[in-house]
């Protein structure tokens, strides 16, 4: 065990957790947002729109994320009218590109998640609703979409530990992520076990901060 | 449609085998898992504190880090680890190991984890009647677990292991990293020299799409097959 390059490449490494850190909060933001618009797509009763959401949530639950960043982020830039559009400026960062993949692959798992937690809401809620007399808009902002929230709670918390995996992915389109950095020092020094057991450490320290916090507002959501 | 001819003008027969190398990896992985989950369960089941920590460490860890993390670890410190181990029997040449066994076993020390989740589980919600029932009967150890708990324990392990056997397809993309040729790597190389990767990266998922659909139409007959009795 080299200790040395061990306590060398901790700041190197806390440095690249920030990024991971970033990408992992702004895909879950855009991802949650997402899977929001899909879950309530899923319970439209228009069989075309429920379709096209069960598509979606199909085709990104059973493909690889690393397709999914490649087709981004190598495939979108063959496309000649996306290139000269305003589009591009987005686009042409690996930054962006890895955050869209993300956002979508979070998206489409949130759906199924917050689905079922729709569909597992106990209708005497609602009915309770009806009864006061309240619309059925409100019922569903008020009640429903709060009551799924507190409900997926447990599922949203192992995808966003899933998705904190995820975000090592980034390192494939040139982002130095805790494990674009780790596989850097790793290449260069020919340490692997030195190096894997401090960035492993970061990760594990993160699902476990990720871990009680759900726990956390399990407890204070409870009801 | 050219760029998939079979034969040297296309990609397509290099394609059809990267999917097979996928599939065999695939495979490996989930019995190295396998015998991992065989090892791991059991002491997650153990009385003994000790032997329940070390369980317990295996399948955090290994869920809690990323899989590129653990591949890496792999690809950089197996053959030095293989050559230390053979050094201590006097053997010091150089050893490479091939990419197929480290990318199997890195994705089957992955998937060994979730099953050894998914397998504690199904153990512990087998009626503890069942276990008590199969003692009194008087079989052997052996017996009580090979015709009485393991039938029970399939039953409700295998849709589980139907979720971890989609994770441990998709990890395998992963292992392209390290430059075995499955379809990943393959949609690399075909993309790089094309200058195509909107196409071959689409058809890579389409052909994980295949893999993840069919697969799961097996599974779901094997559970049928399975839960008869209910």
């Amino acid at each position: 065990m080299d200790f040395e390059l061990m306590i060398n490449s901790f700041p190197k490494l806390l440095n690249a957790t920030l990024i991971t850190l970033k990408l992992l909060s702004v895909s879950l933001l855009i991802g949650l947002f997402i899977g929001l618009i899909f879950a309530i797509l899923r319970l439209n009763r228009n069989i075309i729109i429920n379709k096209f959401a069960y598509c979606y949530s199909y085709v990104f639950r059973g493909t690889p994320l690393l397709v999914q960043i490649f087709i981004i982020y190598f495939g979108l830039g063959q496309i000649e009218s996306l290139r000269s559009s305003y589009l591009w400026i987005i686009l042409k960062e690996p930054y962006w590109c890895a955050i869209i993949a993300f956002a979508l692959n979070t998206g489409a798992y949130t759906s199924e998640i917050l689905r079922s937690a729709f569909q597992t809401i106990k209708p005497g809620i609602i009915e309770a609703g009806k009864s006061l007399g309240i619309s059925s808009k409100i019922i569903f902002y008020k009640i429903q979409i709060p009551v799924a929230i507190r409900q997926s709670l447990p599922a949203y918390g192992n995808e966003i530990i899933l998705m904190l995996k995820g975000t090592s992915l980034a390192s494939t389109v040139t982002l130095m992520d805790l494990t674009g950095v780790a596989k850097y020092i790793i290449s260069t020094t020919f340490k692997p076990i030195e190096v894997f057991v401090v960035a492993g450490s970061i990760y594990l320290f993160l699902t476990f901060c990720i871990h009680n916090l759900i726990q956390f507002l399990e407890k204070k959501y409870r009801y | 449609m050219d760029l998939l001819a079979f034969g040297d003008t296309g990609w397509g027969d290099e394609l059809f085998y990267a999917t097979l190398m996928t599939i065999a990896v695939s495979i490996t992985a989930m019995i190295i898992g396998f015998s991992f989950a065989a090892i791991f369960t059991p002491l997650k089941l153990s009385k003994l504190k000790s032997l329940n920590l070390i369980g317990n460490i295996y399948t955090t860890v290994i869920r809690g880090v990323p899989e590129l993390l653990v591949i890496y670890l792999f690809f950089f410190g197996g053959s030095g680890a293989i050559m230390f181990v053979a050094s201590i029997f006097g053997y010091n040449d150089y050893i490479e190991i091939n990419a197929f066994i480290t990318g199997s076993f890195a994705i089957g020390i992955i998937s060994g984890a979730y099953s050894t989740e998914v397998f504690r589980g199904a153990i512990q919600s087998i009626d503890k009647g069942q276990f008590e029932a199969a003692k009194i009967l008087g079989l052997s150890k052996f017996a009580q677990f090979y015709k009485i708990i393991l039938p029970q324990m399939l039953r409700l392990a295998i849709p589980n292991l139907s979720n971890v056997w989609q994770i441990t397809l998709k990890d395998t993309s992963l292992i392209s990293v390290t430059g075995l040729v499955e379809i990943m790597r393959q949609s690399y190389i075909a993309a790089g020299s094309t200058r195509d990767p909107l196409f071959f990266y689409s058809f890579a998922a389409i052909l994980y799409l295949l893999l993840t659909f069919v697969s799961m139409k097996l599974i779901n007959k094997l559970e049928t097959r399975y839960s008869r009795g209910y």
